[in-house]
Parts: structure tokens; sequence; C-alpha cells
């Protein structure tokens, strides 16, 4: 179908957009990427009286669009699109989480053109950047005419595309502490064909020495109305270890920490068996590292 | 800073500069359909599955759905008509036809697109890669085995042509 009437305006600058949101309100949509906003209008499941295209702000903010390390932390600008995330060195290097996730979003032409921060901002449970941003505590920095206030991820997310972000504000960059010395990321994912909407999946982080797992945070995708942080499984692991044992242990907190619904495919039970099985799969992983 | 239905863009398509007046709410596709008469872009899910509508913005291949025709003032826009009348995917599409990797024709174009994208960027791509790369391009006709042998045959003639360059300059 096509997309129902709307005005439209692209703004070059941020003082432009917090005036617009000031005076539009809910009637407003935020333009980024575009690849979950234009579905939605093409399929008229949303029908905003006005677009605010963001999608050049960056030619005079060019933070907005950076991939940058400073200091101790990574700091990824909101229109920073995900074949730039997976593309990037300093990703490479400190964030392999990311660069393996950006692989399993969606297909390259949409790589090129969806961004960071719109995935946040949508808040699609099942997608990977969520996920990512809870398990490696990211603070998602959201701006208004007012100024800029930081949220933990783990705040962020609220439910199915429900956040922490206020009409008049948009988010303007993300940050990440970046893992020191002995500290190992990983994701998996499954989907019934590549580039799908995951059924589910999970994003790791673990401060691993030998066989010792010291700390971990496991962020679960797909199994929730928002990224899951399996605080209680990723315990079992911390306390017992990695083994056959401590693994159904795992298994049966996990089973406890996530509610997942059905989908048009996938039953709940199933999603939940999955979710366990991937919790196997991603302990291996980082142990493999 | 004004809100508008209909927006003067300029952009150049297929290396020539047009200037035209766009409806807001038309998508990229529709505009090189309709608009401008180019019908090599198609359009088949119009929300971003199926990939009939790729096409390149300032080099890299996109959703022709999923952009807005107005998001493309001052971009270069490349379609498969640009891609043809350059030369630049000849050997390709020769071999889609060789190989039997088209039927009804309806998926080729942004098949085309995407392979050659692939090929720019990672010559030596293997199979499983091509696969990946082209995954979001839906063939409903050949089963895609026919589509990775032109794909492959293509990258490796090639990287021999490239090759044989480089020793005649050594």
């Amino acid at each position: 179908m096509k997309a129902p009437p709307f005005n439209y305006t692209r703004a070059d600058h941020l003082a432009e957009v917090f005036e617009l949101l000031i005076q539009h309100g809910a009637d407003a949509k935020i333009l980024a990427g575009g690849q979950s906003l234009m579905p939605a209008l093409n399929m008229r499941l949303s029908s905003p009286a006005l677009l605010i295209d963001i999608s050049r702000l960056g030619d005079h903010a060019p933070q907005l669009t950076a991939i940058r390390l400073q200091g101790a932390c990574l700091h990824i600008g909101a229109l920073a699109t995900h074949a730039e995330v997976g593309a990037s060195p300093v990703i490479r290097k400190h964030f392999p989480l990311l660069a393996d996730a950006a692989t399993h979003i969606a297909h390259p032409p949409i790589r090129n053109r969806g961004t960071f921060g719109g995935s946040l901002a949508t808040a699609d449970p099942a997608a990977e950047w969520p996920a990512c941003c809870v398990a490696l505590d990211a603070q998602i920095v959201l701006t208004s005419k007012s100024g800029s206030r930081q949220i933990a991820a783990r705040e962020f997310f609220q439910g199915i595309y429900t956040t922490a972000l206020q009409p008049d504000e948009i988010i303007t960059e993300v940050i990440f502490p970046v893992p020191g010395e002995g500290w190992r990321q990983a994701f998996v994912e499954l989907a019934r064909r590549r580039g799908d909407y995951a059924i589910a999946g999970v994003a790791a982080l673990a401060k691993v020495d030998g066989s010792a797992i010291n700390d971990l945070h496991l962020a679960f995708l797909g199994v929730g109305d928002k990224p899951v942080l399996a605080v209680e499984t990723s315990r079992v692991f911390v306390s017992k270890g990695f083994s056959d044992s401590s693994l159904r242990d795992a298994q049966q907190a996990l089973a406890i920490e996530i509610d997942p619904a059905a989908d048009l495919y996938t039953s709940a039970a199933a999603k939940r068996h999955l979710a366990q099985v991937l919790a196997g799969r991603v302990m291996k992983q980082l142990l493999a590292a | 800073m004004d809100m508008n239905d209909i927006l003067e863009t300029t952009f150049t398509l297929n290396g020539e500069t047009v200037t035209r007046r766009v409806p807001v709410r038309q998508n990229l596709v529709d505009f090189l359909r309709e608009a401008m008469g180019l019908t090599g872009t198609h359009i088949g899910c119009e929300h971003g599955v199926c990939g009939a509508c790729t096409v390149r913005i300032n080099g890299e291949i996109v959703r022709g759905c999923l952009v807005l025709a107005v998001q493309v003032e001052g971009r270069s826009v490349e379609t498969i008509e640009g891609l043809t009348d350059s030369g630049e995917i000849a050997d390709l599409q020769q071999a889609f036809h060789t190989r039997n990797a088209l039927q009804c024709g309806f998926c080729t174009p942004g098949m085309l697109l995407t392979a050659q994208d692939l090929a720019r960027k990672s010559p030596q791509a293997s199979r499983e890669e091509i696969r990946e790369h082209i995954a979001g391009n839906l063939c409903r006709c050949t089963g895609y085995q026919a589509i990775v042998d032109a794909v492959v045959s293509v990258m490796r003639k090639r990287c021999e042509a490239a090759a044989d360059g480089n020793s005649r300059h050594d």
C-alpha cells in the first residue's frame, strides 16, 4: 500500500526539531533511517500529520553520526547507521558484540539506512540493539530544547514500542563503558531465515578468568515486551561456573525470568525452550573465546 | 522552514541532474517509475522485505520503497537503467542470461544491484557470503542456485581479469 498523506519537513538543525516537537507533539513523527517507520506508513499502521526528517542533521552536527572513543567510553551518534556501526574499527576492536549483532539486522540495504538511535527509539522487543545496550549497560542521551539527560538502557525500555522518551525529546547519542581486561562478549540469535525478525536472541557480557565466570550480564531479545536482563540466570553461572548441571539450573531460572508471548509462528512454550537453548550456546561461545 | 505536501527536489539520476516537484508522501520507486518513466526498478512488497525495489543512493544499495523521493535531495541515485547503460554490470547480466538465473525476471534488477554491491565490496566472496548478501532479495522462480552460480562465475572472471591486468603491468 501507499503511505497516508502527511506533511514533511527536513530539519537542518536540532533546534528546529525541538521547536517542531513542542509545536506538534504526538501529531509529529521523527523520520531518521525510516526502515521501521516507512513500512508502518506504507501499511497504514501509522498516520502522523507531520514527518520531521532528521536524517541530514549530521551535516551540521557531526557528533550525531560519529562513532568515537572518548576516555573510557564509546559514543555512538544516534544517526550512525547499522552498517557504519558494524564496520567501525573501534567497535570491532572493543565491542565485538555490536559488530556481530549488526550482521543479524535485516539485510545490507536496510543496514545502510536504518539508524542506531532509531532502533532504540522504536523499541521493537525483537530488535538487536536494545538487547545489546542492556547487556553492555549503556547510557542513552535524550535531548530536548531544555537540555540533555542520560538514562540507563536498563531503565529506558518500558514495554513494546514504549520507552522513557518524552514527546519533546530525541535520542542524540548512546554511551558505552569500554570493558577492560578479561571481559568477553557474545551474541547469538535464532531466526527462521537470516535477516528475519528474531524468534529469540541473547547478548552477553562476561568477566572470565580461566574457567571462573566472575561477572555476567545476559540480555535476551524476542522473549518479552522489552529486552530482558536475566539477572538470576546470570547469577547461577557466576556462582556455579559452566557445566551441564549449572546449565540445567540456569535454564530453570531463565524459564521463570522470561515471560514470552506467542507470535505468528512460535508458541510461548517454544520461545521459552529456545531461549534456554540459546543460554547454553552463548555461554559456550563466551568460554570458547 | 516550510511544511509541505509537495517539494521541489533536485538530485542526480543516473548521472544527470533532474529537478521535479515531488509529492512528499511518494516513495522513491513510485517516483522513478511514474514521474521518470524508469520502470526497471520494481515494486513488490512495499515494506522492505522483497528487495525488488533496490536502487543505489550515493553508491550504497537501499530499499527504494523505504525512502521518500524527497529524501534524495542533493544525492546521486542510480537505477538498473543507469547500471545497464554504463556497462558496469554487462558481465553479470550476460551470466544471468547464460545460466538461466531468471525466469519471470521480477526480482532480477534488484538481484543484479545487490550482487554487484557484493562484487565491488568483496570481490572474493564465497558462495555462502553471496547467499547471505542476496538473502534480502526474494526470487520465487529459480530456487537461487542458478543466481548464485551466475554471481560466482562473474566474480571469478573479474578476479582473473584483475590478476591478468596486474601481471601485465609487472
